[in-house]
């Protein structure tokens, strides 16, 4: 213990955490179907045990321990040399306190959701390996070793979406997410290769220190930051690759609130942040994370308006919300997309879990068959609320203080005349802080208030699901006022490397925080006016914004055009036509042709066909004397 | 002592064939055993072998046998391993013993394990010849010494169309190594020797221009036919798919592996001038091989037949690697050796095994193997997810080290054209993701059809275990830590492409 105390503090044993989930992934694996409890304690006390390390680890750093790097080799030879290490800073150690506070309630609400579900014991244990991957990823000192971690817990959520595999959509769905996510998995390893060729090193911490000296050329960390940004347009599902993620809802609730909300959808802004000195070197690289994000949000926010599945309500409010993280790290506003992803990681959680206890009473996902469940439900229904005014930005809660950020910082990146884009960003983030209001009053009065439209017997749910709800409830409230003007110290943390915290400005912090937050209690009331009250009954039908309406509501026609212009193509014509065209018909075909004619002329294929070992073995003689004859003249 | 362990490990399995050849007709499954004890000591000899072999001196051959066998033209029996040779002599020797294992659980029809066995292990020793040659003739003989066992184990024990199969792959590959050997023998008569060490030390004068081309262009049908490269592939899906289960094995684990180490060992280091011009175009058919392969396995409705063109896309990255004459590169292709073998192996173990149980492998009637068999359905989902080259199992190194050295090719190499393939190969990931993630869907999850429900369908049996632990073992070991194979074939790459820069 006392070397522990030493001048790292607990820092460079963090390895421990992910070390301890894939201990327990290994436990659950092979042993967990004979265990009583089928192995979600394992998982529990790795999380906890975890969760308990990562705070500790933080403290440490948050009075004043030294970041820890490490690394080791893991294989090289001429040319190349590929590390395996870890890097705990105040980044990593915020990560770490979000995945093992959201794994540790996703695995004790599981307890009780997933109780009476198949597979219950490799459900503990692929969470168990979510876990330690995205430990993994985040503790990466270097680009290959994220890779790995970026891939495992990619699998992990294609397992896990798909857990229900008895059903062929959720199957799809977990492909679907795949694939698509795989897509910018190769933009991410193709820019890790453009960056290694360009500088001569994975190590991350050595490319921004190049970068930012100047080290690289403008055309290698331009390519290299835009290929590795593909990657986190997969992964955190931004415009034009957020299709796979309302598909990813047919996970399991939980499922939704650790990988498909808190954790592994934020990665791609990890990356952006942990990459943050060479995305800044490359000016066009932010530029297109501003305008990708501005538009991810815009279009996400208009589509949780017009879902009546509460869990695509909820995916398309994270994909819109990871849009305002990604438009904070575009604008150069890198404390306020942590803070945000931070808070979101809590509140998004804890309204996935309220939803998969909405599920498990209503047995519905659809909110038409919900309503009125307010009183049937009170610890559902409190906490949601919480979860739900959080991510309205309603002061005084955690989603107020981090989405503010980012709009003031857009203006002010916009005000001081040096991005275009900033303002674009600034526009954007205002109307979708207008359509977050709506959507969330609207899912909250469809749920909660009217008459119940379901068929059910109603029930709050057991202790094990809202216990989880609860504590994240107390997250949610704490995790605001870290970030608070002023006192707040989230921004001391966490902020551009090696640059001081932006100061206190009356524009920034207090007169635009409040134009916020009207915005935010006007989307709120127009939504109680229209949902709850019946006022503006907003019948598009006939309108001239039907279209607009059928547009969004079938979002966008996206996945239509990549289905049948990419997808079935590719799957069906082109596959068809390479196989049985120009592989049987043409190339074999010529080979059978002339083996045909061959055969004819030489007759070769009766000897060879008779089928006796002797033959064989004299023709193999005969030509190997053949040869002797040739070589010895 | 230590000098006679490659011999061992080559011939023993020869001595083996003998033994079961000389065994009375009535021994059956007698002989199984047999044969799989002489693989397992081929075995432990090649592992001695490669305990006993100096890393730090990976580029030299060692354990080095040279005598003189035809004095007339200078023929030696030569052989020796290096650090490139190494890892596939061990992957050849592990496999074919795998395959005993897996025998003893099932044999395939028409029985006649004697036979069987016999050619398996005379198959065997042509195969571990291969890699450990270190004269043109004795490659040569031992190349096809292959031919003719895995010709009747098709022909023999294949499926319904078997006949054809094996003819065809008979040709197709007899058409190549007809090539192949007048390459050897223009070398030998320009540069006055079949040694390969000599040839490759310093590659041989008097290649330049046209003649060096010319010799390229044979070894190249020698080696590429057995690879499969495109568009020279077509004899693979037909004898994959009609071979027995040990013979798709050992034809994906083992054979095709000796078309691109002939590239490696001959082509590229004694002819470095026309290797050069020929680069770039195996570099483009490599990667058409790769979609192509992609493409085709989105087409198949047949496992086995699906699993092989998934061969012809994983031999691109390999040939890609290759290409890039980088010491990345053609790292890269020797780790994707190895792993190809061990993964594609298993996959034709497990497509074997899953016929065994339905009777088919038409993949819309599989189905459901999941709740039907959760170990063998968990046992595909692996090793398919290795396949498709997932970080931390074995599949991923070749592919990312093949990718990355086509992104920066040797010196003189076009760099945009290899960027562009590079680009390709990118897409080709894609897609192998696509179609696994496909056939895992239809072959694993869902409901029993009905069909199917009404079979009896066992899980995982010990024997299977047995043949398949060792690799499921090494998929990950190779996967988390890839020094077990480059720590072998850096040396030994740096060496040949030294050989060649000259």
């Amino acid at each position: 213990m006392l070397g522990i105390a030493g001048a790292g503090g607990i820092g460079p044993f963090m390895w421990l955490v992910p070390g301890l989930a894939f201990a327990s992934f290994f436990v659950v694996l092979f042993g967990g179907r004979r265990m009583p409890d089928r192995g979600h304690w394992t998982g529990i006390v790795a999380a906890g045990a975890g969760l308990l390390l990562s705070l500790w680890g933080f403290a440490g750093l948050a009075t004043g321990a030294e970041a820890v790097h490490r690394s080791w080799t893991w294989f090289q030879f001429p040319g190349i040399s590929v590390g395996f290490g870890m890097t705990y800073d105040f980044l990593a150690g915020i990560m770490f306190i979000v995945v093992t506070t959201v794994s540790l309630m996703a695995q004790i609400y599981s307890t009780a959701y997933m109780r009476d579900e198949p597979r219950y014991t490799w459900f503990y244990a692929a969470l168990s390996l979510f876990t330690g991957s995205m430990l993994l990823l985040v503790l990466a000192d270097n680009l290959v070793q994220l890779f790995l971690g970026w891939e495992l817990v990619g699998l992990c959520s294609y397992f896990l979406i798909g857990h229900f595999w008895e059903s062929s959509e959720n199957s799809s769905a977990a492909i679907k997410a795949f694939i698509t996510t795989r897509i910018g998995d190769v933009g991410l390893l193709f820019g890790t290769f453009v960056l290694f060729i360009g500088a001569h090193t994975f190590d991350i911490a050595a490319l921004n220190r190049a970068a930012a000296a100047g080290h690289i050329g403008q055309g290698v960390l331009t390519a290299g930051a835009l290929l590795l940004f593909l990657g986190a347009i997969g992964k955190s599902a931004q415009f034009p690759l957020h299709v796979w993620l309302p598909d990813a809802m047919a996970g399991p609730s939980p499922v939704s609130a650790l990988i498909h909300a808190a954790t592994m959808v934020v990665a791609g802004v990890y990356l952006v942040a942990r990459m943050f000195l060479v995305f800044r070197a490359a000016h066009a690289a932010l530029d297109v994370v501003s305008i990708i994000a501005a538009i991810t949000m815009l279009i996400a926010a208009a589509a949780a308006l017009v879902q009546d599945d509460i869990k695509r309500v909820l995916a398309y409010s994270t994909v819109s919300q990871i849009g305002y993280m990604m438009a904070a790290m575009g604008v150069g506003a890198y404390s306020a997309s942590i803070f945000h992803l931070f808070t979101h990681a809590f509140f998004k959680a804890l309204l996935f879990l309220g939803a998969g206890s909405l599920i498990h009473a209503t047995g519905s996902n659809y909110m038409s068959d919900m309503g009125g469940l307010r009183t049937r439900m009170p610890h559902t229904f409190w906490t949601f609320l919480v979860g739900a005014a959080a991510l309205a930005g309603i002061f005084p809660l955690a989603g107020f203080f981090s989405k503010d950020e980012i709009v003031g910082e857009a203006l002010r990146a916009a005000s001081s005349g040096r991005q275009i884009t900033a303002w674009i960003v600034f526009a954007s983030a205002v109307v979708s802080a207008l359509l977050t209001a709506l959507y969330v009053t609207k899912l909250c009065v469809r749920v909660f208030y009217g008459e119940y439209r379901g068929s059910t017997i109603l029930h709050e749910s057991p202790r094990g699901m809202t216990g989880p709800l609860w504590a994240l409830t107390a997250a949610t409230l704490g995790a605001g006022f870290l970030g608070l003007p002023v006192v707040g110290v989230f921004r001391h943390w966490i902020n551009i490397p090696g640059e001081a915290a932006p100061g206190f400005s009356t524009l920034y912090n207090l007169v635009l925080p409040l134009g916020s937050l009207v915005v935010a209690l006007a989307g709120v009331w127009v939504g109680w006016q229209v949902w709850a009250r019946g006022r503006f009954v907003l019948e598009v039908k006939g309108t001239k914004l039907a279209p607009l309406y059928t547009f969004v509501a079938h979002k966008y026609y996206l996945d239509d055009l990549y289905l049948n212009v990419i997808v079935r193509p590719i799957q069906y014509e082109a596959a068809r036509g390479a196989y049985s065209w120009l592989d049987r018909r043409v190339i074999d075909g010529l080979v059978e042709g002339s083996a045909h004619i061959t055969g004819r002329v030489g007759g070769a294929l009766r000897i060879l066909q008779s089928g006796h070992l002797q033959r064989y073995l004299a023709l193999l003689f005969a030509v190997l004397v053949v040869v002797a004859g040739v070589v010895m003249n | 002592m230590s000098n006679s362990l490659l011999t061992l490990a080559v011939f023993l399995p020869l001595a083996g064939a003998a033994v079961v050849a000389a065994l009375p007709s009535t021994a059956g499954h007698f002989a199984v055993r047999v044969g799989c004890a002489f693989a397992l000591v081929a075995l432990v000899s090649g592992v001695v072998a490669g305990a006993g072999f100096d890393y730090s001196a990976a580029g030299t051959p060692q354990l080095v046998v040279d005598a003189r066998w035809i004095p007339a033209i200078d023929v030696h029996f030569h052989l020796g391993v290096d650090g490139v040779s190494l890892p596939l002599l061990e992957l050849s020797l592990l496999v074919s013993a795998l395959c005993f294992v897996y025998l003893q659980w099932r044999l395939p029809e028409p029985g006649r394990p004697k036979a069987l066995v016999a050619l398996l292990l005379l198959l065997e020793t042509g195969m571990n010849g291969t890699f450990v040659a270190l004269d043109l003739i004795l490659f040569f003989v031992f190349w096809e010494t292959v031919l003719i066992p895995m010709y009747f184990i098709i022909g023999l024990w294949g499926g319904v169309d078997r006949r054809h199969a094996a003819i065809k792959f008979f040709l197709y590959t007899f058409f190549g190594s007809a090539f192949m050997l007048l390459s050897f023998l223009a070398i030998y008569f320009t540069a006055g020797t079949f040694d390969i060490t000599r040839l490759t030390a310093h590659a041989p004068a008097g290649f330049g221009g046209v003649l060096g081309d010319v010799v390229f262009l044979g070894l190249f049908l020698g080696f590429a036919v057995k690879v499969p490269l495109w568009p020279l592939h077509t004899w693979l899906p037909d004898a994959h798919t009609e071979a027995p289960t040990v013979g798709s094995v050992l034809l994906a684990a083992v054979m095709l592996k000796m078309g691109a180490y002939g590239f490696i060992r001959i082509a590229f280091p004694v002819l470095p001038q026309a290797a050069h011009d020929f680069a770039p175009v195996i570099a483009v058919l490599a990667v058409i091989a790769i979609l192509y392969g992609a493409l085709c396995c989105l087409a198949q409705t047949d496992l086995k037949r699906l699993i092989a063109f998934s061969s012809v896309g994983h031999m691109g990255f390999i040939m890609l690697g290759i290409a890039t004459m980088t010491e990345i590169g053609v790292n890269g292709a020797v780790f994707g050796m190895v792993a190809h073998g061990l993964i594609t192996g298993m996959l034709f173990f497990v497509a074997g095994s899953l016929h065994e149980r339905y009777h088919t492998r038409s993949i819309p009637e599989l189905g459901a193997l999941l709740s039907q068999a959760p170990r063998l359905g968990s046992v595909l989902t692996f090793t398919a997810i290795a396949s498709l080259g997932l970080p931390g199992l074995a599949g991923f190194w070749g592919e990312l080290l093949s990718l990355l050295g086509a992104y920066s090719p040797g010196p003189g190499l076009n760099v945009v054209l290899y960027r562009v393939l590079m680009a390709g190969g990118g897409i080709g990931i894609i897609l192998t993701a696509g179609y696994f993630l496909w056939t895992l869907q239809r072959v694993t999850l869902g409901r029993p059809s009905e069909r199917n429900a009404a079979l009896v369908i066992t899980d995982v049996h010990a024997l299977e275990w047995g043949a398949w632990a060792p690799l499921v073992g090494l998929i990950v070991v190779a996967g988390v830590w890839p020094g077990l194979v480059l720590g072998s074939t850096v040396g030994a790459v740096h060496q040949l492409l030294a050989g060649i820069a000259q």
